[in-house]
């Protein structure tokens, strides 16, 4: 009997889902478990890195790694996986185009640390105490992750082979993709293992969208009670359909809520917020400086919305290096 | 970007406009061609439409080194094909916003109206271009990606020799 393959699950800076929709292949999870050997999985398992360092090269046949890269640590350790591994995964919208805590991009480094250690409302600090990457105390001396300037995605920090796109994976992609390895019949090495039409393509609100959408107004989901069977551009939600590859199945969409472009962009697409931006300003009914302000003010926050998941991939690649 | 200028020479701004064939890249060639003189900064892209210029583009050229993106278009209700320019202003104004929340002076890319026969407009709004983007100096969003990458490579102790004189500046 041929050997199992051998594989490794990893989370860099991540919320835990991508974690939790591997354990969503409810009892999926077992045939796989089954079929192949867990050789690191820190989040389930008790491993450590030292496990990881006394394998050979390339001895993992897939690493899947979920969450953006922003320590020292993440850095270390995304590096040593990659040389462990034949095929590493970059799993979730995080590990493949910065996610969430890309966001952060947005705000400089000292800010960040302010906040969160000292300005946020909960944060008591009287003595300012903030980490420090190296601390000496009675001849001990302890260190901490560095926390880096930037968020960057995987691939800004190794090679990826794959990438499986969500905010998380679906577990129907995620079980695809493990056929496809355990079968060898992976697509060409840098794929995103999902299909490269927009979500549109796939929504079953798709007939009600009309040609020329006209907005007068966007709203905010909160704002509206939206009809559940129109096309939710159409009703003036800022659904992120056009922008973003399908494979998702349309669960947000189903779900009465618009896409927020988890999935990322198509292949044909640099830049999936200046895309997005593009057409819906385009479809604006306002013709004057004015009116155009006026509508405009319906998008509180442009960044946010239109690179929620891919400010660190997005063409100005997000680092912001002043403090204003 | 070359950083191959001699330090004593001056730094120019650097401009790429994208001009549409039906009003202001003729009115361009009107400048040309009653020898108006304006600043030679500017690398003029000929589209067919301003309606045509998607975002990305503009992106695109301030990665590439462009201090400031100029676009020229019909004046409304001009438009060859109608609507483009309305899609241009509209765009333009949230890219601008856009911009600015990205950390970039949205000074930085401009839009006119320009029609064919505004070859004098041509150079004003150029040479006033330069001359506001010289107040402001280089984008230089190149050095920032040099500094990204470098952040990954160096070793731990100079990054944070150099991160924590920064952050003296900074605070
Ligand atoms: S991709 Fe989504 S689910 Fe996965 S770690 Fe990032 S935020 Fe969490
Ligand atoms: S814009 Fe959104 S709601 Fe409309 S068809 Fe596309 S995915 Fe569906």
């Amino acid at each position: 009997m041929p050997e199992k393959p051998k594989i490794a699950l990893y989370w860099c800076a991540s919320c835990g889902g991508c974690e939790e929709s591997v354990v969503d292949l409810a009892e999926g999870i077992l045939d796989v478990v089954a079929a192949v050997d867990i050789l690191f999985w820190p989040v389930a398992l008790d491993f450590k890195k030292s496990d990881v360092e006394d394998l050979a090269d390339g001895e993992l046949t897939v690493t899947l790694i979920n969450g953006a890269v922003r320590t020292s640590e993440q850095v270390e350790m995304v590096r040593l996986l990659r040389k462990k591994s034949a095929v590493v995964i970059a799993y979730g919208s995080c590990a493949h185009m910065g996610g969430i805590p890309g966001l952060a991009n947005q705000f400089h480094r000292t800010h960040i640390l302010r906040y969160v250690y000292q300005e946020a409302p909960t944060v008591v600090n009287e003595n300012q105490v903030y980490p420090e990457i190296r601390h000496s105390w009675n001849g001990y001396s302890v260190t901490l992750p560095e926390f880096h300037a930037t968020v960057r995605s995987l691939d800004q920090v190794i090679d990826v082979d794959y990438y499986l796109p969500g905010c998380p994976p679906t577990p129907a992609l995620l079980a695809a993709a493990v056929n496809a390895l355990l079968t060898g019949t992976l697509p060409p090495k840098g794929s995103v293992l999902a299909p490269d039409v927009a979500l549109c393509d796939e929504c079953a609100r798709k007939d009600s969208k009309p040609e020329n959408l006209s907005f007068e107004q966007y709203k905010r989901p909160h704002a509206i009670a939206a009809d559940p069977e129109v096309c939710l551009l159409a009703q003036g939600l800022l659904c992120m359909g056009p922008a973003t590859r399908s494979g998702c199945g349309a669960l947000c969409v189903e779900g009465n809520m618009p896409c927020t472009g988890c999935f990322g962009p198509t292949s044909r697409v640099q830049d999936q917020g200046a895309k997005m931006l593009s057409s819906l300003a385009a479809n604006m009914s306002a013709q004057t400086d004015e009116d155009i302000i006026e509508t405009l003010g319906g998008i509180p926050d442009p960044v946010g919305t239109f690179y929620r998941y891919g400010l660190p991939v997005s063409t100005l690649r997000r680092y912001r290096d002043t403090e204003s | 970007m070359q950083q191959s200028t001699p330090a004593a020479q001056e730094w120019r701004p650097r401009i790429i406009a994208f001009f549409c064939n039906w009003c202001t890249y003729t009115a361009a060639d009107l400048a040309g061609v009653s020898r108006l003189k304006y600043a030679p900064n500017t690398r003029i892209v000929r589209v067919m439409c301003s309606g045509r210029i998607d975002p990305q583009f503009i992106l695109d050229a301030f990665v590439h080194g462009a201090d400031g993106v100029l676009i020229g278009g019909c004046h409304p209700g001009d438009c060859h094909y109608t609507e483009g320019n309305y899609k241009t202003l509209r765009r333009h104004h949230l890219l601008r916003r856009m911009l600015m929340d990205m950390g970039i002076d949205e000074r930085r890319l401009r839009l006119e109206w320009i029609s064919a026969s505004e070859g004098d407009k041509v150079r004003d709004v150029i040479n006033g271009m330069v001359t506001e983007l010289q107040t402001m100096g280089p984008l230089a969003l190149n050095d920032n990606m040099t500094r990204f990458d470098a952040e990954l490579e160096s070793d731990l102790d100079t990054y944070l020799v150099t991160l924590s004189t920064k952050e003296v500046e900074h605070a």
